[in-house]
Protein backbone atom coordinates (compact mmCIF):
# COMPACT_ATOMS: atom_id res chain seq x y z
CA UNK A 1 0.00 0.00 0.00
CA UNK A 2 1.45 3.41 -0.93
CA UNK A 3 1.80 6.23 1.53
CA UNK A 4 -1.26 8.12 0.34
CA UNK A 5 -3.40 5.06 0.88
CA UNK A 6 -1.87 4.64 4.33
CA UNK A 7 -2.78 8.23 5.13
CA UNK A 8 -6.33 7.60 3.98
CA UNK A 9 -6.65 4.42 6.06
CA UNK A 10 -5.22 6.17 9.10
CA UNK A 11 -7.75 9.01 8.85
CA UNK A 12 -10.61 6.57 8.29
CA UNK A 13 -9.44 4.64 11.35
CA UNK A 14 -9.34 7.90 13.31
CA UNK A 15 -12.97 8.54 12.42
CA UNK A 16 -14.03 5.02 13.36
CA UNK A 17 -12.06 5.32 16.60
CA UNK A 18 -14.10 8.32 17.74
CA UNK A 19 -17.26 6.54 16.69
CA UNK A 20 -16.59 3.47 18.85
CA UNK A 21 -15.36 5.49 21.81
CA UNK A 22 -18.57 7.50 21.77
CA UNK A 23 -20.65 4.37 21.31
CA UNK A 24 -18.86 2.57 24.16
CA UNK A 25 -18.82 5.73 26.25
CA UNK A 26 -15.22 5.02 27.26
CA UNK A 27 -11.74 5.00 25.79
CA UNK A 28 -8.15 6.10 26.16
CA UNK A 29 -8.70 8.61 23.39
CA UNK A 30 -5.52 10.71 23.52
CA UNK A 31 -3.08 7.80 23.45
CA UNK A 32 -5.19 5.97 20.86
CA UNK A 33 -4.82 8.94 18.55
CA UNK A 34 -1.07 9.31 19.06
CA UNK A 35 -0.31 5.70 18.07
CA UNK A 36 -2.87 5.26 15.31
CA UNK A 37 -0.49 6.22 12.49
CA UNK A 38 2.09 3.73 13.71
CA UNK A 39 -0.51 0.96 13.95
CA UNK A 40 -1.74 1.74 10.45
CA UNK A 41 1.74 1.51 8.95
CA UNK A 42 2.53 -1.64 10.94
CA UNK A 43 -0.60 -3.50 9.87
CA UNK A 44 -0.89 -2.19 6.30
CA UNK A 45 2.78 -1.98 5.36
CA UNK A 46 5.31 -3.56 7.69
CA UNK A 47 3.97 -6.65 9.44
CA UNK A 48 3.51 -9.96 7.69
CA UNK A 49 0.01 -10.30 9.13
CA UNK A 50 -3.40 -10.77 7.61
CA UNK A 51 -6.68 -12.44 8.48
CA UNK A 52 -5.45 -15.54 6.66
CA UNK A 53 -2.20 -16.12 8.55
CA UNK A 54 -3.09 -15.40 12.18
CA UNK A 55 -2.04 -18.90 13.24
CA UNK A 56 0.87 -19.26 10.82
CA UNK A 57 4.05 -19.87 12.81
CA UNK A 58 5.96 -17.60 10.43
CA UNK A 59 3.74 -14.55 10.93
CA UNK A 60 5.20 -11.44 12.50
CA UNK A 61 4.16 -10.82 16.09
CA UNK A 62 2.80 -7.56 17.47
CA UNK A 63 2.25 -6.80 21.15
CA UNK A 64 0.38 -3.71 22.30
CA UNK A 65 2.17 -3.25 25.61
CA UNK A 66 0.35 0.07 26.19
CA UNK A 67 -2.78 -2.04 26.32
CA UNK A 68 -5.08 0.78 27.40
CA UNK A 69 -4.95 2.04 23.80
CA UNK A 70 -6.74 -1.07 22.60
CA UNK A 71 -9.40 0.97 20.78
CA UNK A 72 -6.76 2.06 18.25
CA UNK A 73 -5.81 -1.58 17.76
CA UNK A 74 -9.47 -2.63 17.41
CA UNK A 75 -10.15 -0.17 14.59
CA UNK A 76 -6.92 -1.19 12.85
CA UNK A 77 -7.83 -4.88 13.10
CA UNK A 78 -11.30 -4.08 11.79
CA UNK A 79 -9.90 -2.15 8.84
CA UNK A 80 -7.61 -5.09 8.15
CA UNK A 81 -10.59 -7.44 8.00
CA UNK A 82 -9.49 -9.35 11.09
CA UNK A 83 -12.07 -8.05 13.58
CA UNK A 84 -15.69 -8.04 12.49
CA UNK A 85 -17.72 -4.81 12.61
CA UNK A 86 -20.58 -6.46 14.46
CA UNK A 87 -18.15 -7.54 17.17
CA UNK A 88 -16.50 -4.13 17.47
CA UNK A 89 -19.93 -2.52 17.73
CA UNK A 90 -20.42 -4.38 21.04
CA UNK A 91 -17.56 -2.51 22.72
CA UNK A 92 -18.68 -1.19 26.08
CA UNK A 93 -21.92 -3.20 26.02
CA UNK A 94 -22.88 -5.82 28.62
CA UNK A 95 -20.98 -9.08 28.15
CA UNK A 96 -19.13 -7.87 25.06
CA UNK A 97 -16.33 -10.20 23.90
CA UNK A 98 -14.17 -7.07 23.90
CA UNK A 99 -12.59 -5.66 27.05
CA UNK A 100 -11.05 -2.25 27.54
CA UNK A 101 -7.64 -3.89 27.13
CA UNK A 102 -6.34 -6.50 24.66
CA UNK A 103 -7.53 -10.07 25.22
CA UNK A 104 -6.58 -13.20 23.32
CA UNK A 105 -10.15 -14.14 22.45
CA UNK A 106 -10.01 -11.35 19.86
CA UNK A 107 -8.57 -12.57 16.55
CA UNK A 108 -5.15 -11.07 15.92
CA UNK A 109 -4.32 -10.34 19.55
CA UNK A 110 -1.37 -12.42 20.73
CA UNK A 111 -1.35 -11.86 24.49
CA UNK A 112 -3.50 -10.21 27.11
CA UNK A 113 -2.02 -6.88 28.11
CA UNK A 114 -2.96 -3.79 30.02
CA UNK A 115 -0.76 -4.16 33.08
CA UNK A 116 2.14 -2.01 31.94
CA UNK A 117 5.71 -3.20 31.52
CA UNK A 118 4.75 -6.70 30.39
CA UNK A 119 5.05 -6.45 26.61
CA UNK A 120 8.79 -6.16 26.17
CA UNK A 121 9.75 -9.24 28.26
CA UNK A 122 7.21 -11.29 26.29
CA UNK A 123 8.56 -9.84 23.06
CA UNK A 124 12.07 -10.83 24.12
CA UNK A 125 10.85 -14.38 24.68
CA UNK A 126 9.24 -14.46 21.23
CA UNK A 127 12.37 -13.08 19.60
CA UNK A 128 14.56 -15.67 21.37
CA UNK A 129 12.20 -18.42 20.17
CA UNK A 130 12.52 -17.20 16.56
CA UNK A 131 16.31 -17.20 16.89
CA UNK A 132 16.29 -20.71 18.40
CA UNK A 133 14.37 -21.95 15.37
CA UNK A 134 16.34 -19.84 12.83
CA UNK A 135 13.08 -18.25 11.69
CA UNK A 136 12.90 -14.85 10.03
CA UNK A 137 9.69 -13.53 11.57
CA UNK A 138 9.93 -10.34 13.60
CA UNK A 139 8.47 -9.18 16.88
CA UNK A 140 7.18 -5.63 17.41
CA UNK A 141 6.24 -4.19 20.81
CA UNK A 142 4.52 -0.83 21.21
CA UNK A 143 5.01 0.83 24.59
CA UNK A 144 3.87 4.13 26.04
CA UNK A 145 6.23 6.81 27.32
CA UNK A 146 4.55 6.90 30.73
CA UNK A 147 4.97 3.12 30.75
CA UNK A 148 8.73 3.65 30.83
CA UNK A 149 8.49 3.92 34.62
CA UNK A 150 8.04 0.15 34.89
CA UNK A 151 11.27 -1.57 35.93
CA UNK A 152 10.51 -4.79 34.09
CA UNK A 153 11.14 -2.92 30.82
CA UNK A 154 14.78 -2.47 31.74
CA UNK A 155 15.17 -6.11 32.72
CA UNK A 156 13.97 -6.93 29.21
CA UNK A 157 16.24 -4.25 27.71
CA UNK A 158 19.22 -6.08 29.21
CA UNK A 159 18.05 -9.45 27.92
CA UNK A 160 17.39 -8.04 24.43
CA UNK A 161 21.00 -6.90 24.31
CA UNK A 162 22.38 -10.09 25.89
CA UNK A 163 20.71 -12.26 23.25
CA UNK A 164 21.47 -9.83 20.36
CA UNK A 165 17.82 -9.70 19.33
CA UNK A 166 18.02 -7.80 16.05
CA UNK A 167 14.67 -9.42 15.18
CA UNK A 168 12.95 -7.40 17.93
CA UNK A 169 11.59 -3.87 17.45
CA UNK A 170 10.36 -1.89 20.44
CA UNK A 171 8.53 1.37 19.82
CA UNK A 172 7.92 4.08 22.40
CA UNK A 173 4.92 6.28 21.66
CA UNK A 174 6.61 9.48 22.84
CA UNK A 175 3.66 11.83 23.26
CA UNK A 176 5.01 13.48 26.45
CA UNK A 177 1.79 13.06 28.43
CA UNK A 178 0.58 10.50 30.92
CA UNK A 179 -2.53 10.44 33.06
CA UNK A 180 -1.24 12.90 35.67
CA UNK A 181 0.38 15.34 33.28
CA UNK A 182 3.70 15.84 31.51
CA UNK A 183 5.94 12.78 31.61
CA UNK A 184 8.88 14.94 32.57
CA UNK A 185 7.05 16.21 35.65
CA UNK A 186 5.76 12.80 36.71
CA UNK A 187 9.01 10.87 36.19
CA UNK A 188 11.43 12.22 33.65
CA UNK A 189 12.61 10.11 30.73
CA UNK A 190 13.90 12.96 28.62
CA UNK A 191 17.07 11.19 27.65
CA UNK A 192 15.48 8.10 26.13
CA UNK A 193 18.01 8.01 23.31
CA UNK A 194 21.10 7.87 25.52
CA UNK A 195 19.41 5.56 28.00
CA UNK A 196 18.57 2.88 25.43
CA UNK A 197 21.86 3.35 23.60
CA UNK A 198 23.58 2.63 26.91
CA UNK A 199 21.55 -0.58 27.16
CA UNK A 200 23.07 -1.62 23.84
CA UNK A 201 20.05 -1.00 21.62
CA UNK A 202 19.93 0.45 18.12
CA UNK A 203 17.99 3.65 18.81
CA UNK A 204 16.13 5.44 16.00
CA UNK A 205 14.18 8.70 16.20
CA UNK A 206 10.99 8.97 14.17
CA UNK A 207 8.18 11.47 13.63
CA UNK A 208 5.24 9.28 14.54
CA UNK A 209 2.78 11.93 13.38
CA UNK A 210 4.08 11.62 9.83
CA UNK A 211 3.15 8.52 7.82
CA UNK A 212 5.99 9.13 5.35
CA UNK A 213 8.58 9.15 8.13
CA UNK A 214 7.10 6.06 9.79
CA UNK A 215 7.30 4.12 6.51
CA UNK A 216 10.83 5.34 5.88
CA UNK A 217 11.93 4.43 9.41
CA UNK A 218 10.41 0.94 9.49
CA UNK A 219 11.84 0.22 6.03
CA UNK A 220 15.32 1.20 7.17
CA UNK A 221 15.58 -1.18 10.15
CA UNK A 222 18.70 -3.32 9.87
CA UNK A 223 17.63 -6.78 11.04
CA UNK A 224 21.16 -8.12 10.83
CA UNK A 225 23.07 -5.68 13.03
CA UNK A 226 23.12 -7.81 16.14
CA UNK A 227 21.18 -5.24 18.18
CA UNK A 228 17.55 -4.95 19.26
CA UNK A 229 15.87 -1.83 17.86
CA UNK A 230 14.20 0.96 19.81
CA UNK A 231 12.18 3.44 17.81
CA UNK A 232 11.30 6.65 19.59
CA UNK A 233 8.06 7.60 17.89
CA UNK A 234 7.72 11.33 18.59
CA UNK A 235 4.01 12.01 18.54
CA UNK A 236 1.23 14.33 19.59
CA UNK A 237 -1.24 13.00 22.12
CA UNK A 238 -4.73 13.42 20.70
CA UNK A 239 -3.34 13.81 17.15
CA UNK A 240 -5.91 14.87 14.58
CA UNK A 241 -8.56 16.20 16.95
CA UNK A 242 -7.72 19.84 17.54
CA UNK A 243 -9.15 20.25 21.03
CA UNK A 244 -7.55 17.03 22.26
CA UNK A 245 -4.01 17.63 21.02
CA UNK A 246 -1.49 17.90 23.86
CA UNK A 247 -4.19 18.06 26.54
CA UNK A 248 -3.53 15.63 29.41
CA UNK A 249 -7.17 15.24 30.42
CA UNK A 250 -7.86 13.48 27.12
CA UNK A 251 -5.76 10.54 28.36
CA UNK A 252 -9.17 9.02 28.64
CA UNK A 253 -12.42 10.69 27.88
CA UNK A 254 -15.45 10.74 25.62
CA UNK A 255 -16.26 13.77 23.47
CA UNK A 256 -19.64 15.45 23.83
CA UNK A 257 -22.00 15.42 20.85
CA UNK A 258 -20.81 18.89 19.85
CA UNK A 259 -17.15 17.96 20.23
CA UNK A 260 -17.71 14.78 18.26
CA UNK A 261 -19.28 16.74 15.40
CA UNK A 262 -16.31 19.14 15.28
CA UNK A 263 -13.82 16.27 15.33
CA UNK A 264 -15.57 14.29 12.61
CA UNK A 265 -15.86 17.36 10.40
CA UNK A 266 -12.11 17.94 10.69
CA UNK A 267 -11.31 14.33 9.92
CA UNK A 268 -13.66 14.21 6.96
CA UNK A 269 -12.01 17.31 5.53
CA UNK A 270 -8.64 15.58 5.74
CA UNK A 271 -10.06 12.43 4.18
CA UNK A 272 -11.44 14.50 1.29
CA UNK A 273 -8.06 16.21 0.90
CA UNK A 274 -6.14 12.92 0.78
CA UNK A 275 -8.62 11.54 -1.75
CA UNK A 276 -8.19 14.66 -3.85
CA UNK A 277 -4.41 14.26 -3.76
CA UNK A 278 -4.75 10.64 -4.80
CA UNK A 279 -6.67 11.47 -7.96
CA UNK B 1 17.94 -40.14 49.01
CA UNK B 2 17.79 -37.14 46.67
CA UNK B 3 15.81 -33.92 46.56
CA UNK B 4 12.70 -33.48 44.45
CA UNK B 5 14.35 -30.61 42.55
CA UNK B 6 17.09 -33.01 41.42
CA UNK B 7 14.55 -35.61 40.39
CA UNK B 8 12.73 -32.88 38.47
CA UNK B 9 15.75 -31.56 36.57
CA UNK B 10 17.25 -35.02 35.89
CA UNK B 11 13.96 -36.11 34.36
CA UNK B 12 13.66 -32.85 32.43
CA UNK B 13 17.18 -33.23 31.01
CA UNK B 14 16.51 -36.77 29.86
CA UNK B 15 13.31 -35.62 28.10
CA UNK B 16 14.94 -32.49 26.65
CA UNK B 17 17.64 -34.56 24.95
CA UNK B 18 14.93 -36.01 22.77
CA UNK B 19 12.76 -32.90 22.39
CA UNK B 20 14.50 -29.72 21.29
CA UNK B 21 11.40 -27.65 22.05
CA UNK B 22 11.88 -28.19 25.79
CA UNK B 23 13.46 -25.02 27.17
CA UNK B 24 14.65 -24.28 30.70
CA UNK B 25 14.63 -20.66 31.86
CA UNK B 26 16.24 -19.46 35.06
CA UNK B 27 17.32 -16.40 37.02
CA UNK B 28 20.91 -16.94 38.16
CA UNK B 29 19.58 -20.02 39.94
CA UNK B 30 21.00 -22.90 37.91
CA UNK B 31 22.83 -24.07 41.03
CA UNK B 32 19.95 -23.93 43.47
CA UNK B 33 17.54 -25.40 40.93
CA UNK B 34 20.12 -28.09 39.96
CA UNK B 35 20.05 -27.07 36.30
CA UNK B 36 23.84 -27.05 35.92
CA UNK B 37 23.96 -30.27 33.92
CA UNK B 38 21.10 -29.10 31.68
CA UNK B 39 22.85 -25.78 30.97
CA UNK B 40 26.12 -27.53 30.13
CA UNK B 41 24.67 -30.23 27.94
CA UNK B 42 21.88 -28.33 26.17
CA UNK B 43 22.94 -24.67 26.07
CA UNK B 44 20.72 -23.99 23.04
CA UNK B 45 17.68 -24.98 25.12
CA UNK B 46 18.67 -22.96 28.16
CA UNK B 47 17.83 -19.28 28.75
CA UNK B 48 19.60 -17.43 31.55
CA UNK B 49 17.76 -14.22 32.48
CA UNK B 50 20.00 -12.98 35.29
CA UNK B 51 18.40 -11.91 38.54
CA UNK B 52 15.16 -10.67 36.97
CA UNK B 53 12.12 -12.78 37.77
CA UNK B 54 9.57 -10.50 36.10
CA UNK B 55 11.57 -10.65 32.90
CA UNK B 56 12.01 -14.42 33.21
CA UNK B 57 8.29 -15.06 33.45
CA UNK B 58 7.56 -12.67 30.57
CA UNK B 59 10.28 -14.27 28.44
CA UNK B 60 8.90 -17.69 29.33
CA UNK B 61 5.45 -16.55 28.19
CA UNK B 62 6.87 -15.36 24.87
CA UNK B 63 8.77 -18.62 24.37
CA UNK B 64 5.72 -20.73 25.19
CA UNK B 65 3.54 -18.61 22.92
CA UNK B 66 5.99 -19.44 20.14
CA UNK B 67 5.69 -23.18 20.66
CA UNK B 68 8.41 -23.90 23.21
CA UNK B 69 7.76 -26.22 26.16
CA UNK B 70 9.00 -23.92 28.88
CA UNK B 71 10.10 -24.71 32.42
CA UNK B 72 10.83 -21.47 34.27
CA UNK B 73 12.83 -22.46 37.33
CA UNK B 74 13.99 -20.65 40.44
CA UNK B 75 13.29 -20.08 44.12
CA UNK B 76 9.56 -20.29 44.81
CA UNK B 77 9.67 -17.23 47.08
CA UNK B 78 10.62 -14.91 44.22
CA UNK B 79 8.44 -16.27 41.42
CA UNK B 80 5.28 -16.07 43.47
CA UNK B 81 5.96 -12.59 44.81
CA UNK B 82 8.31 -10.50 42.68
CA UNK B 83 6.87 -11.73 39.39
CA UNK B 84 3.35 -12.48 40.57
CA UNK B 85 1.71 -10.08 38.11
CA UNK B 86 3.53 -11.74 35.22
CA UNK B 87 2.30 -15.12 36.45
CA UNK B 88 -1.23 -13.75 36.67
CA UNK B 89 -1.36 -11.88 33.35
CA UNK B 90 1.25 -13.42 31.06
CA UNK B 91 0.67 -17.05 32.05
CA UNK B 92 -2.73 -17.64 33.65
CA UNK B 93 -4.81 -14.93 31.96
CA UNK B 94 -3.03 -15.23 28.61
CA UNK B 95 -3.11 -19.05 28.77
CA UNK B 96 0.58 -19.52 28.07
CA UNK B 97 1.46 -23.06 29.19
CA UNK B 98 4.63 -22.25 31.12
CA UNK B 99 5.59 -24.55 33.98
CA UNK B 100 6.93 -22.58 36.93
CA UNK B 101 9.20 -24.74 39.05
CA UNK B 102 9.44 -23.08 42.45
CA UNK B 103 12.29 -24.72 44.34
CA UNK B 104 13.12 -24.45 48.03
CA UNK B 105 9.48 -23.64 48.71
CA UNK B 106 7.76 -23.20 52.06
CA UNK B 107 10.36 -22.89 54.82
CA UNK B 108 13.04 -24.91 53.01
CA UNK B 109 15.54 -22.06 53.32
CA UNK B 110 15.14 -22.30 57.11
CA UNK B 111 17.10 -19.66 58.97
CA UNK B 112 17.58 -17.44 55.91
CA UNK B 113 14.33 -15.89 57.03
CA UNK B 114 11.02 -14.68 55.73
CA UNK B 115 12.42 -13.09 52.55
CA UNK B 116 13.14 -16.61 51.34
CA UNK B 117 10.04 -18.38 52.60
CA UNK B 118 7.01 -18.93 50.37
CA UNK B 119 4.09 -19.58 52.67
CA UNK B 120 1.47 -17.80 50.57
CA UNK B 121 1.87 -19.44 47.16
CA UNK B 122 -1.06 -21.86 47.39
CA UNK B 123 -3.39 -19.18 48.72
CA UNK B 124 -2.58 -16.79 45.90
CA UNK B 125 -2.17 -19.04 42.90
CA UNK B 126 -5.29 -21.11 43.39
CA UNK B 127 -7.35 -17.95 42.89
CA UNK B 128 -5.95 -17.32 39.39
CA UNK B 129 -8.31 -18.71 36.74
CA UNK B 130 -6.37 -20.97 34.40
CA UNK B 131 -3.52 -21.71 36.82
CA UNK B 132 -2.79 -25.21 38.10
CA UNK B 133 -0.94 -25.93 41.34
CA UNK B 134 0.85 -29.09 42.41
CA UNK B 135 3.20 -29.96 45.28
CA UNK B 136 4.80 -33.35 44.56
CA UNK B 137 5.68 -35.25 47.71
CA UNK B 138 8.67 -37.38 46.72
CA UNK B 139 11.12 -38.04 43.92
CA UNK B 140 9.14 -40.78 42.16
CA UNK B 141 6.00 -38.68 42.05
CA UNK B 142 8.10 -35.74 40.83
CA UNK B 143 9.53 -37.77 37.96
CA UNK B 144 6.05 -38.87 36.87
CA UNK B 145 4.87 -35.28 37.15
CA UNK B 146 7.60 -33.92 34.86
CA UNK B 147 6.72 -36.44 32.15
CA UNK B 148 3.09 -35.38 32.40
CA UNK B 149 3.88 -31.65 32.33
CA UNK B 150 5.94 -31.52 29.14
CA UNK B 151 2.93 -31.56 26.83
CA UNK B 152 0.27 -30.33 29.25
CA UNK B 153 -1.26 -27.30 27.50
CA UNK B 154 -1.86 -25.08 30.53
CA UNK B 155 0.33 -23.16 32.98
CA UNK B 156 1.28 -25.01 36.14
CA UNK B 157 3.03 -23.96 39.34
CA UNK B 158 5.07 -26.73 40.89
CA UNK B 159 6.49 -26.29 44.37
CA UNK B 160 9.25 -28.53 45.65
CA UNK B 161 11.59 -28.26 48.62
CA UNK B 162 15.32 -28.10 48.93
CA UNK B 163 16.55 -31.06 50.98
CA UNK B 164 16.57 -34.74 50.08
CA UNK B 165 13.24 -36.32 50.94
CA UNK B 166 12.28 -39.80 52.10
CA UNK B 167 10.16 -41.93 49.80
CA UNK B 168 6.40 -41.87 50.13
CA UNK B 169 6.10 -44.21 47.16
CA UNK B 170 8.56 -47.11 47.38
CA UNK B 171 8.33 -48.09 43.72
CA UNK B 172 6.80 -46.73 40.51
CA UNK B 173 3.63 -48.76 40.84
CA UNK B 174 1.28 -45.98 41.95
CA UNK B 175 -1.40 -43.89 40.28
CA UNK B 176 -0.61 -40.47 38.98
CA UNK B 177 -3.43 -38.47 37.51
CA UNK B 178 -4.00 -34.73 37.42
CA UNK B 179 -6.36 -33.62 40.15
CA UNK B 180 -6.49 -37.02 41.84
CA UNK B 181 -5.54 -37.74 45.44
CA UNK B 182 -3.95 -41.01 46.49
CA UNK B 183 -5.05 -42.83 49.61
CA UNK B 184 -1.82 -44.02 51.24
CA UNK B 185 -3.48 -45.72 54.18
CA UNK B 186 -7.15 -46.37 54.89
CA UNK B 187 -8.73 -45.66 58.24
CA UNK B 188 -12.00 -44.87 59.98
CA UNK B 189 -11.22 -42.69 63.01
CA UNK B 190 -9.95 -39.62 61.19
CA UNK B 191 -8.25 -38.52 57.98
CA UNK B 192 -4.86 -36.83 57.72
CA UNK B 193 -4.30 -34.86 54.50
CA UNK B 194 -0.93 -33.60 53.37
CA UNK B 195 0.54 -31.95 50.28
CA UNK B 196 4.18 -31.79 49.22
CA UNK B 197 6.68 -32.63 51.94
CA UNK B 198 4.04 -32.91 54.65
CA UNK B 199 2.67 -36.05 52.98
CA UNK B 200 5.57 -38.08 54.33
CA UNK B 201 4.93 -36.74 57.83
CA UNK B 202 1.22 -37.48 57.51
CA UNK B 203 1.98 -41.05 56.49
CA UNK B 204 4.52 -41.53 59.28
CA UNK B 205 1.99 -40.15 61.78
CA UNK B 206 -0.68 -42.47 60.39
CA UNK B 207 1.58 -45.46 60.98
CA UNK B 208 2.46 -44.33 64.51
CA UNK B 209 -1.21 -43.83 65.32
CA UNK B 210 -1.97 -47.31 64.02
CA UNK B 211 0.54 -48.65 66.56
CA UNK B 212 -1.51 -46.89 69.23
CA UNK B 213 -4.70 -48.47 67.97
CA UNK B 214 -6.00 -45.46 66.08
CA UNK B 215 -7.18 -45.98 62.53
CA UNK B 216 -6.17 -42.95 60.44
CA UNK B 217 -6.79 -42.54 56.73
CA UNK B 218 -3.93 -40.72 54.99
CA UNK B 219 -4.42 -38.80 51.76
CA UNK B 220 -1.73 -37.45 49.45
CA UNK B 221 -3.36 -34.30 48.08
CA UNK B 222 -0.37 -33.14 46.06
CA UNK B 223 -2.66 -31.71 43.36
CA UNK B 224 -4.01 -28.54 44.92
CA UNK B 225 -5.62 -27.21 41.73
CA UNK B 226 -7.39 -29.05 40.35
CA UNK B 227 -7.94 -31.10 43.50
CA UNK B 228 -9.80 -34.27 44.36
CA UNK B 229 -12.96 -32.94 46.00
CA UNK B 230 -14.57 -36.35 45.89
CA UNK B 231 -11.80 -37.93 47.97
CA UNK B 232 -12.09 -35.14 50.54
CA UNK B 233 -15.88 -35.44 50.79
CA UNK B 234 -15.57 -39.20 51.11
CA UNK B 235 -12.99 -38.84 53.88
CA UNK B 236 -15.25 -36.41 55.75
CA UNK B 237 -18.23 -38.71 55.44
CA UNK B 238 -16.42 -41.93 56.30
CA UNK B 239 -14.01 -40.79 59.02
CA UNK B 240 -15.79 -37.79 60.57
CA UNK B 241 -12.66 -35.77 61.37
CA UNK B 242 -9.93 -34.25 59.23
CA UNK B 243 -6.47 -32.93 59.99
CA UNK B 244 -4.77 -30.96 57.23
CA UNK B 245 -1.01 -30.48 57.31
CA UNK B 246 0.70 -27.87 55.20
CA UNK B 247 4.04 -26.10 54.90
CA UNK B 248 2.13 -22.89 54.26
CA UNK B 249 0.22 -20.21 56.09
CA UNK B 250 -2.81 -21.59 57.89
CA UNK B 251 -4.76 -19.05 55.85
CA UNK B 252 -5.85 -19.81 52.34
CA UNK B 253 -3.94 -23.03 51.73
CA UNK B 254 -4.63 -26.75 52.02
CA UNK B 255 -6.73 -26.38 55.18
CA UNK B 256 -8.85 -23.70 53.56
CA UNK B 257 -9.26 -25.79 50.43
CA UNK B 258 -10.51 -28.76 52.45
CA UNK B 259 -12.86 -26.76 54.67
CA UNK B 260 -14.32 -24.98 51.65
CA UNK B 261 -14.87 -28.35 49.98
CA UNK B 262 -16.80 -29.81 52.91
CA UNK B 263 -18.63 -26.63 53.89
CA UNK B 264 -22.01 -28.04 52.89
CA UNK B 265 -21.54 -31.25 54.91
CA UNK B 266 -19.05 -30.13 57.53
CA UNK B 267 -17.07 -32.23 59.96
CA UNK B 268 -14.48 -30.90 62.44
CA UNK B 269 -11.21 -29.91 60.76
CA UNK B 270 -7.88 -29.05 62.34
CA UNK B 271 -5.59 -26.98 60.17
CA UNK B 272 -1.91 -27.51 60.94
CA UNK B 273 0.36 -24.99 59.29
CA UNK B 274 2.35 -21.85 59.89
CA UNK B 275 0.54 -19.28 62.07
CA UNK B 276 0.22 -15.60 61.20
CA UNK B 277 3.62 -14.60 62.58
CA UNK B 278 7.22 -14.17 61.48
CA UNK B 279 8.65 -17.67 61.28
CA UNK B 280 11.28 -18.55 63.89
CA UNK B 281 14.89 -18.64 62.69
CA UNK B 282 15.79 -22.31 62.59
CA UNK B 283 16.46 -25.19 60.23
CA UNK B 284 13.59 -26.46 58.16
CA UNK B 285 13.08 -29.65 60.26
CA UNK B 286 13.20 -27.54 63.42
CA UNK B 287 10.57 -25.20 61.98
CA UNK B 288 8.39 -28.19 61.06
CA UNK B 289 8.70 -29.48 64.63
CA UNK B 290 8.17 -26.08 66.26
CA UNK B 291 4.88 -25.51 64.45
CA UNK B 292 3.70 -29.10 64.76
CA UNK B 293 3.68 -30.03 61.07
CA UNK B 294 6.02 -33.00 61.44
CA UNK B 295 4.86 -36.48 62.41
CA UNK B 296 5.25 -35.78 66.15
CA UNK B 297 2.99 -32.74 65.89
CA UNK B 298 0.44 -34.57 63.78
CA UNK B 299 0.27 -37.49 66.22
CA UNK B 300 -0.15 -35.12 69.17
CA UNK B 301 -2.87 -33.21 67.35
CA UNK B 302 -4.69 -36.41 66.40
CA UNK B 303 -4.62 -37.75 69.97
CA UNK B 304 -5.99 -34.46 71.27
CA UNK B 305 -8.60 -34.32 68.51
CA UNK B 306 -9.90 -37.77 69.40
CA UNK B 307 -10.18 -37.13 73.15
Amino acid sequence: MDNQHLKLVSEQNRKRLLEIICSANAGHTGGDLSCLNVLTVLYFHTLNLSKDNLKDENRDRFILSKGHCVEALFVTLEAKGILKKEVLDTLGKFDSPLAGHPTINVPGIEVNSGALGHGLPIGVGMAIAAKMDSKSWKTFVLMGDGEQGEGSIYEAAMAGHQYKLDNLVAIIDRNHLQISGNTEDVMAIDNIHDRWTAFGWDVIQMNGDDIDDIVRTFDSIDYNNGKPHLIVSNTTKGLGVSFMENVAKWHHGVPSAEQYAVAIEDIEKRIAKVKEEMK
Amino acid sequence: MIACRKSFTDTLLSLAREDKNIVAVTTDARGSVTLGDFAKELPAQFVECGIAEQDAVGISAGLAHSGKKVFCCGPACFYVARSLEQVKVDLAYSKNPVKILGVSGGVAYGALGATHHSLHDIAVLRTFPGMNVVLPCDTRQTAKLVKFLVDFPEPVYIRVGRAAVPDVYENDDFDFEIGKANMLQDGKDLTIIGAGETVYHALKAGRELAAKGISARVLDLSWIKPFDKEAVLKAAKETGRIITVEEHSRFGGLGALVTEAISECPVPVRILGIPDEDVIHATSPEIFHHYGIDSDGIVASALDFLK
